[in-house]
């Protein structure tokens, strides 16, 4: 019988061409396994075959993504691969982003199964979850004996079209697909036996677990409001009249920056709010309720605080994915450090 | 946002209605409002009582950037 093809994805270090200063170089192809595609060989066992391995830098896929796609996908195409293996990237950041890219464009191109790894706080792992099969695994390469094992076997079960069973069962992190299932017991009885755990102080496990959300330590006080520059941000909504960068009322994708430059108070004539998550109605006639101007500029003109920086910034916070929201902050929060911002007020409805 | 404005080195108070969203994303500085539609002011107590409560929340909020804080605090 003829062997199954795979073709793996790895980075210039995986491959052994240098390190960070070689993260540069653009895709190629080399025919057979290199590096961690020896473990994959081993793991996959006679009926499968690596038969090909394409390598491209980090930064040159980070900066040339479309490129880079097009490119490794010909190379891959030329392989007629049946299978794709991309990394694992542990918690390379970069690295997690184009394996889950390449895989996520192979799947789609050539309608075969494809797999990845990495890390759970690779910020690849938000972008790609809903979309590939990612096993877990350890934050270094050190783990790559026990991650490709896992690889492996989860890869074969797809190409022989297997019932991929939970994430518990396989090793991938949960993709968000709910899956009915016929339990023991039924929810009041489950629940009770949680609770009597719970206060037995027993471990448990929840079935809905919450999302995880990360932390950060808070900055220093500020030493002296008096000569302080403040700006405000708000996921309220506010925006000029016209709503001039179409700023969704929802599940926004973008953000935006106004002035304030002169004015003593957000005049209703001035501004509007779009949220689409509260009665608008007292915030119509009043904006100054979310961005409060009013109250700002006497406190500055009373030497309260240093100064206003002469714009704010805006944004719906309704239905907006933590991935934008943390986007719009990262963004907004460099043109607030160069403009020497010493303090921020962030107003939410 | 909040997060992201502190981890580039801004200290940052966020003021919201809803405090137990505001605890759970991880704001540190935290200043309850007064209500979804009319965080900073209550227009029913009419302009001038509602500006009161507003600047009186402005200044909580500066209060609460000139304080010490070692983990999310809530400012009462």
């Amino acid at each position: 019988m003829e062997k199954k093809r795979v073709v793996h994805y790895i980075n210039n270090f995986f491959a052994g061409i240098g390190g960070e200063e070689k993260a540069d170089i653009p895709p190629e192809s080399r025919p057979g396994r290199i590096g961690p595609g020896m473990a994959l060989a081993e793991v996959l066992g006679d009926k499968y075959e690596v038969v090909g391995t394409v390598i491209c830098g980090d930064s040159y896929f980070g900066e040339n993504i479309e490129v880079a796609q097009e490119k490794l996908l010909s190379m891959i195409g030329d392989f007629k691969p049946d299978a794709f293996v991309a990394g694992p990237a542990f918690n390379a950041g970069r690295y997690g982003v184009a394996c889950g890219t390449i895989a996520r464009a192979v799947e789609q191109k050539f309608s075969i199964p494809v797999i990845t790894g990495m890390y759970e706080e690779n910020p690849g792992v938000d972008m790609f979850k809903k979309d590939l099969y990612i096993i877990r695994t350890g934050n270094s390469a050190a783990d790559m004996r026990v991650a490709m094992p896992k690889i492996g076997a989860l890869l074969k079960r797809m190409m022989e079209g297997e019932e991929i069973l939970s994430p518990e069962a396989e090793g991938y992190i949960p993709r968000g697909i709910r899956v009915n299932y016929f339990a023991d017991q039924n929810g009041a009885a489950r629940g009770v036996e949680m609770l009597v755990k719970k206060m037995a102080g027993e471990a448990y496990v929840t079935e809905y677990p919450m999302p995880v959300f990360d932390r950060v330590d808070p900055q220093p006080a500020v030493k002296n409001i008096k000569k302080a520059r403040i700006a405000v941000v708000t996921s309220g909504g506010i925006v000029p009249q016209g709503n001039p960068d179409r700023i969704e009322s929802s599940s926004a994708t973008k953000y935006g920056i106004y002035s304030i430059e002169g004015m003593d108070m957000m005049s209703p004539n001035d501004f509007m709010t779009i949220h689409g998550g509260y009665d608008r109605a007292f915030v119509t006639e009043n904006p100054n309720l979310v961005v409060p101007l009013d109250a700002l500029r006497q406190l500055e003109r009373e030497g309260e605080i240093g100064e206003l920086v002469n714009y704010f910034v805006t944004t719906t916070g309704t239905g907006t994915s933590i991935g934008n929201a943390k986007g719009f902050g990262e963004q907004f929060s460099k043109k607030l450090v160069e403009d020497k911002v010493d303090a921020v007020i962030l107003t939410s409805t | 946002m909040v997060k992201e404005i502190e981890r580039a080195g801004i200290p940052v108070v966020h003021m919201c209605t809803v405090v137990p969203i505001s605890l759970t994303i991880g704001a540190n500085r935290i200043v309850p409002a007064v209500g979804i539609p009319y965080p900073l002011g209550n227009p029913l107590l009419g302009e001038e009582g509602s500006f009161k409560i507003r600047m009186k929340l402005v200044k909580k909020a500066l209060k609460a950037l000139e304080t010490e804080v070692d983990g999310q605090t809530v400012f009462e």
